[in-house]
């Protein structure tokens, strides 16, 4: 537990409950940014850089970008909602994250890394992580290829505009 | 070599000179603070370029009044810039509206921290140098749609829409061509990607098919990247007024401009280091001359470049823009990875030159062919601008 690590888990922590709690939507996806960042950061100092920088890349750079085009093509990021108490949604949402940290805890405690306490004495190389990757982990790693290509194509089949051309120029509404 | 060990000799003297419990901080700024005044100055020596020669491409003057042939021009702009007052809207977000110019000055400058500028001038050695520079700008992105958002304006959203629909779209190609250098010097690291390129000038990438292919892929996703003419549209000034910048004056508006510029800088002095032999001389005999003077000669002529293009090229309509950078950029960087590693598998000699570059011209003109010959779509037709209210 040194300082360092300690500032940023609680910049983590306090991020992620702005991001649940904050009214402003767009104000809760800039926490979560924080938060990716804060992950981040943990990954850094267990001296895994390529993980760390891969996680600002695809987090901050593509995941919190495509949350805010989601949002502002959807609500404008304005609404307000869930201004009233509702006992159900916050009994359903306890139990869910109470059964995920359950999951979580147990596999924890399950792994082989619990046991290793002491500090980490074997900085990752990039190599060698590129190597497990092709060649431990090939075939995760080409079904995953697999299923963002299929994700990719999907899509761009949506997205593409009916057949019947041309777009009559529509007419203005309240004029 | 001399000039490096001077910098360095005088950095230890005045880190083993401080308290203890000081040096991490000192050596810190003592790293950084070298490079953020030599960008900083450069800023300044470069908007007065950049005015001078779009003047001179236009033929007019440009700016001659302050100073003799109008060089303290820059010192007059920062003292306007500094007065001005600072006006922020009544509706807009006040802190992301405060927090979005800094962030992006923040993601510009930290990319130069992983620049090699002499062979033992690195002031951050990461194993994944790149994926640290690639990573901090897209962060970038972030802080361009914060500063559009909320500014509580329509046209500053829709640039900063524009900007990030660009960005996002230019980035893959960007990356991909940058791969074809990692995969031949075996390293994510930046100055072991420049240390492979010692020699005299035919050991730089650029020398190779894949290399010049790469290097023109990359330059041009930069400009898109950086928001520069002719890939512009996020700021176009005769349809959005000034994008994302609009409701932002005074010295908030010239951070905005410092953090554009230096993220430039940052993506020249990356071309440099990763296709043009970063900090060696172009032939061994010019060594005596230090490595940051090789690798800023190479950044001015980017530079000079851009500003160039600027002048000259007209700005693409947004869907051209999206078009060339999925059916010919993303195509492109692909089949030059193909023919890298051909070049690589073939032991790196003239048999792999030559197959690397039929695999890259046959590409090129294949591609091009296809784009040119398809028949072009529809006429276009713009919902507000011909509805009947304007059909009258």
């Amino acid at each position: 537990m040194t300082t360092v690590f300690c500032i940023t888990a609680l910049t983590t922590l306090a991020s992620a409950v702005a991001a649940m709690s904050l009214r402003n939507l767009v104000h809760c996806v800039l926490c979560l940014t924080v938060s990716f960042i804060g992950m981040a950061m943990v990954y850094l100092q267990l001296s895994s850089q390529f993980v760390g920088f891969a996680q600002v890349m695809v987090y901050v750079g593509a995941v919190a970008i495509l949350m805010i085009f989601a949002l502002l093509m959807t609500r404008g990021g304005q609404e307000l909602f869930m201004r009233e108490w509702r006992p159900m949604h916050w009994l359903v949402g306890g139990l869910v994250s109470l059964a995920l940290l359950a999951v979580l805890v147990g596999s924890i405690l399950q792994s082989p890394v619990i046991q290793n306490t002491g500090p980490v004495d074997k900085v990752e190389r990039v190599k060698d992580l590129g190597q497990s990757l092709v060649y431990e982990y090939l075939l995760p790693l080409e079904a995953l290829a697999l299923l963002l290509t299929v994700a990719l194509i999907g899509a761009a089949l949506i997205a593409l505009p009916p057949k019947q051309y041309p777009i009559k120029p529509q007419p203005r509404e309240n004029s | 070599m001399w000039f490096e060990d001077l910098l360095i000799q005088i950095k230890s003297v005045l880190v083993l000179n401080a308290p203890e419990g000081l040096r991490p901080i000192l050596s810190a700024m003592l790293s950084a603070t070298p490079i953020l005044s030599a960008f900083g100055g450069l800023f300044a020596a470069v908007t007065l370029l950049e005015r001078k020669m779009l003047g001179r491409i236009q033929n007019r003057y440009g700016p001659n009044r302050v100073g003799p042939f109008g060089i303290f021009q820059p010192v007059a702009d920062g003292i306007k810039m500094l007065t001005k007052e600072d006006i922020v809207p009544k509706t807009a977000d006040h802190s992301i509206h405060f927090l979005a110019p800094l962030l992006l000055l923040l993601t510009a400058m930290l990319g130069l921290s992983v620049i090699p500028y002499g062979e033992k001038l690195v002031a951050i050695r990461f194993e994944a140098g790149i994926v640290f520079f690639f990573a901090v700008g897209g962060a970038a992105e972030l802080a361009v749609f914060m500063a559009g958002w909320a500014s509580r304006n329509k046209y500053a959203l829709l640039g900063s829409l524009r900007a990030i629909a660009q960005m996002v779209s230019y980035e893959i190609p960007l990356i991909l061509s940058s791969v074809c250098v990692l995969m031949a010097a075996g390293t994510l690291s930046l100055d072991e990607v420049a240390k492979s390129q010692s020699g005299s000038m035919l050991s730089w990438y650029i020398m190779t098919p894949w290399g010049l292919m790469g290097c023109v892929l990359f330059l041009i996703a930069t400009l898109a990247e950086v928001n520069r003419s002719p890939f512009d549209i996020p700021e176009a000034e005769s349809e959005l007024i000034a994008g994302h910048m609009t409701e932002y004056s005074g010295f908030k508006y010239a951070v905005f401009f410092l953090a554009e510029f230096v993220a430039m800088f940052a993506m020249c002095a990356l071309t440099a280091t990763l296709f043009l032999g970063g900090y060696h001389p172009p032939l061994p005999i010019l060594a005596f001359i230090p490595g940051p003077f090789w690798l800023f000669a190479k950044l001015m002529v980017l530079v000079l470049l851009f500003i160039w293009i600027r002048g000259t090229m007209p700005r693409l309509r947004a869907d051209q823009l999206m078009e060339f950078a999925w059916k010919f950029m993303l195509p492109m960087a692909v089949i030059n990875l193909i023919s890298t590693g051909c070049w690589i598998a073939l032991g790196r000699g003239s048999l792999g030159w030559g197959l690397s570059a039929l695999i890259n011209l046959a590409a090129y003109g294949a591609l091009s062919r296809w784009l040119s010959s398809r028949p072009n779509q529809q006429k276009r037709t713009y919902r507000f601008a011909e509805g009947p209210m304007h059909a009258a």
